[in-house]
């Protein structure tokens, strides 16, 4: 296992996208020093930024013991093992990942996990914007695979979503799951506003409040239980929303019914 | 006096027949010459390698309001494709929609020296031309797209043909192009008003004229005008099943213009023109129709608009059409009315060999290159970007060249497709010879450039060198090995100067700007009348419209004596 230590606080972001199991796989820790990374325009070898060492434990793979929130793209594309960062996590953690393990203890930058295809990442603090949403432009989103976050998510999380689950345990700021066509949100706690706008397919569930419903959603049924994945149910009651609309779209959006007693005199009438 | 000799190489230059004989060829101040002083002269020694004219591409968007747009909407597209900076040669970003430079290395790196960008909005030709400055070691030229044109509606509607003439001549003058382009002719000013025209004869909103009277109109004034290349036409009904019928007729009623043996009318991308069925579920390929009726008709010429399967961006004038994309794909787009001139749509686009109708176009586009028996009607391109990037035109040739490269292909594709397609039926591998045509000969003299496309003596000096010996290699079976050499050439020499040698770039040269000047016996006045028109209905006035001689950075005018 190796040990990452920021060797000072970086002042320009640095891109390591060898900072992967996969590329550390059978490496000694000279060579892991020489890997190429870059710092803001110039070009670095990560010896110059991290103290390594290595330890003879097996998991994790990688472990970064520090404040990490201006290295960007650690675990891009990572296949297999498991990399843990003690400490904020920089933007792009785990894009593209395809496999494996990723747990911060701390909070996650933007683009966490955009576009992830496999694995499981683990957030124990808060996710900023875009979690899990594909690079700006592409409507690549995530295929599979699993993100729980303990604490809120930021704005544009989960956007274009084809597959895979994200658990929020807190709150969700706007435009939560734009524009989904399959997979699974689900929101323990409150949900701002356009939740799910432009959704075609998928689900979102909401434990908390829904800020602000669109009206481009038609409520459908009321159910008791909503199965997240093989391994969690959430208990209800939740309205059942079908939409959107606008995209002729077949989503199912899942909200509380007793945490948002504003929607009764709107929606009960149509049951 | 710069002088430089190209020993030994295996020529192939169509248009003066010659065809892989082993020869010289002597460069002197950028043009090709009889003889030079063998001592002096810089030896270039192509012993074993093929030599062919710098490469011409009649049909790419490059440069305008769409082309840029379209960069704008697509960082996905960018960030797959970077390109870093080198000491000689600028930075950018590539795939579908490359920045110019990037644009310029990349068409270099392949041989080619002569590009044509062939929709330039008017009102947009200033942006077009500032853009087509900074694309380097190309020659290039922009069509204006006139076929919507209000003024040019009026003169037609009035049946004032000499009047049209005189004004599209002005119009080539103050958007500095070189051709007249017509998109879906009566379509986009129906667009302005959310409607389409869904057969030559249907009635133009406002106009009272149908796109028959526009096609044939503008076909006539360029005849008058002794334009070096005929109309440029996007057709009717381009990308909807059934829409051959269209084709056919456009190409029927272009008949009559034709009179003097010429070519009066160049269909381009006509892959898009040549579906056959009546929806989605049922298209199939037109290639045999269209090829029939080619054949036996000497008055056009065409280019093929082959797909690649690839993520690409479409963008074309013809608004309409890219609306009907956006409905199939539901994909973010742009769609646009360029005021009184023509519209506009931009919408990316995945082809997939999984998908029925996209393997079906990929089929049409090689069909109709292979059954169409003259190379000198039918030419090589993608309507880059909206079938592929152009940098894929090496996986073209293979497919032309090699009847193994498109079966291979085709094995991938879609089981309906593969079904329905005409590929397995077709023997017929061009050689290199008449690969040269449709990468350059051809091109160039549809374009009547008279001094691109050959190596004959006074000919600019634009030669491209292939590592693909024609005695040792056979394209045919070898073709991986001929698609590395056509994508990376061993030379490409612009202007007599080496630029780009074994696929990297070697020299900054800044291409030229061809552009026409017509000399009508009286030239068009703009008058009051013309300026209240576009201060009524342009947002710019006339003064701040023309391309003045400033703009272009390298200009070449071609004078040109009309006949009205």
């Amino acid at each position: 296992m190796i040990v990452l230590t920021p060797l000072r606080n970086f002042q320009f972001p640095v891109h390591a996208e060898c900072i992967n199991p996969d590329v550390f796989q059978g490496k000694t820790v000279a060579e892991i020093a020489s890997l190429a990374v870059w710092e803001g325009n110039k070009q670095r070898k990560l010896g110059d930024l991290f103290k390594i060492e290595e330890t003879p434990a097996e998991t994790p793979d990688i472990t970064i013991n520090g404040d990490a929130s201006e290295v960007r793209r650690v675990g891009q594309g990572m296949k297999n093992g498991e990399i843990v960062i003690n400490g904020n996590a920089g933007m792009h953690l785990g894009e593209k990942m395809a496999g494996g393990k990723i747990t911060i203890n701390g909070n996650a930058a933007g683009w966490t996990g955009s576009s992830m295809k496999k694995g499981l990442i683990e957030i124990h603090g808060d996710a900023s914007d875009y979690l899990a949403t594909p690079y700006r432009g592409s409507t690549e989103g995530m295929r599979g695979g699993k993100i729980v976050v303990d604490g809120n998510v930021g704005s544009d999380s989960g956007c274009y979503l084809r597959g895979g689950v994200i658990i929020v345990k807190g709150n969700a700021d706007p435009f939560l799951g734009f524009q989904i066509s399959d997979g699974v949100i689900y929101v323990e706690k409150n949900a701002a506003a356009r939740l799910g706008a432009s959704m075609t397919g998928g689900k979102i569930v909401v434990s908390g409040v829904a800020e602000d419903l669109m009206p481009t959603f038609t409520v459908d049924s009321v159910k008791a239980k909503v199965k997240i994945d093989d391994t969690l149910k959430v208990d209800g009651p939740f309205y059942v929303f079908l939409g959107d609309l606008a995209e002729r779209g077949n989503g199912k959006l899942f909200v509380s019914k007793t945490s948002n007693p504003q929607l009764g005199p709107i929606y009960d009438k149509y049951l | 006096m710069i002088e430089m000799l190209i020993k030994n190489g295996f020529v192939f230059d169509p248009l003066n027949g010659i065809n892989g004989e082993k020869m010289d060829i002597a460069i002197r101040n950028g043009k090709i010459v009889e003889s030079v002083n063998d001592h002096k002269a810089k030896k270039i020694d192509a012993t074993g390698l093929t030599v062919m004219p710098g490469a011409v591409d009649i049909h790419t968007h490059i440069a305008g309001g769409e082309v840029n747009t379209g960069r704008m909407i697509r960082p996905e597209d960018h960030i797959k494709d970077v390109v870093r900076k080198t000491a000689l040669t600028r930075s950018g970003t590539g795939y579908s929609i490359p920045s110019t430079f990037v644009t310029g290395y990349r068409y270099s790196k392949m041989g080619y020296t002569t590009v044509m960008n062939p929709s330039m909005a008017p009102l947009g030709a200033k942006h077009t031309h500032e853009e087509l400055n900074d694309i380097p070691l190309v020659d290039k030229a922009s069509y204006p797209l006139i076929g919507d044109w209000w003024f040019v509606l009026e003169y037609l509607q009035k049946g004032d043909l000499e009047g049209c003439a005189r004004h599209v001549a002005w119009m080539m003058e103050t958007t500095k192009g070189y051709a007249i382009k017509i998109v879906n002719p009566g379509g986009l000013e129906s667009w302005g008003f959310g409607g389409n025209v869904h057969s030559i004869d249907d009635q133009v909103p406002n106009f009272g004229i149908t796109p028959r009277e526009i096609v044939c109109g503008l076909a006539k004034v360029n005849k008058m005008l002794n334009l070096p290349h005929s109309i440029h036409l996007h057709t009717n009904n381009l990308g909807i099943p059934g829409n051959y019928v269209t084709t056919l007729d456009t190409m029927k009623a272009l008949e009559s213009v034709a009179t003097d043996g010429r070519p009066v009318c160049h269909i381009t991308h006509l892959q898009f023109s040549s579906f056959a069925g009546d929806s989605w579920g049922n298209m199939r390929s037109a290639a045999e129709e269209i090829s029939k009726y080619i054949n036996n008709h000497n008055h056009m010429t065409f280019d093929m608009g082959q797909i690649i399967f690839t993520d690409t961006t479409t963008m074309t004038a013809d608004g309409p059409f890219e609306y009907t994309l956006y409905q199939l794909s539901g994909h973010k787009w742009v769609n646009s009315d360029v005021e009184t001139e023509t519209s506009g749509g931009i919408i990316p686009m995945r082809y997939k060999r999984t998908s029925a109708v996209n393997a079906t176009q990929w089929s049409i586009g090689l069909e109709l290159a292979l059954l169409v028996e003259d190379p000198w009607k039918m030419f090589m391109t993608t309507d880059h970007p909206n079938a592929g990037p152009f940098f894929k035109y090496p996986k073209i040739i293979a497919w032309l060249t090699s009847r193994k490269a498109r079966m291979a292909t085709l094995k991938k594709c879609h089981k309906k497709a593969q079904r329905k397609s005409l590929l397995p039926s077709i023997k017929r591998e061009l050689s290199l010879y008449e690969l040269a045509i449709v990468t350059r000969a051809g091109q160039a003299k549809a374009l009547g450039l008279k001094e691109k496309g050959h190596l004959g003596v006074g000919a600019d000096a634009d030669v491209a060198i292939y590592n693909i010996n024609p005695e040792k290699l056979d394209i045919a079976l070898k073709y991986k090995t001929a698609r590395r050499a056509f994508g990376n050439a061993a030379y490409t020499i612009k202007d007599g100067k080496v630029v780009v040698k074994d696929g990297e770039v070697v020299q900054h040269v800044d291409g030229k700007t061809i552009w026409l000047d017509v000399k009508t016996t009286e030239q068009i006045k703009v008058d009051e009348e013309m300026k209240r028109k576009f201060k009524q209905y342009w947002t710019v006035e006339y003064d701040n419209y023309p391309v003045f001689d400033h703009y272009v950075k390298v200009p070449e005018a071609i004078t040109i004596k009309a006949s009205v």
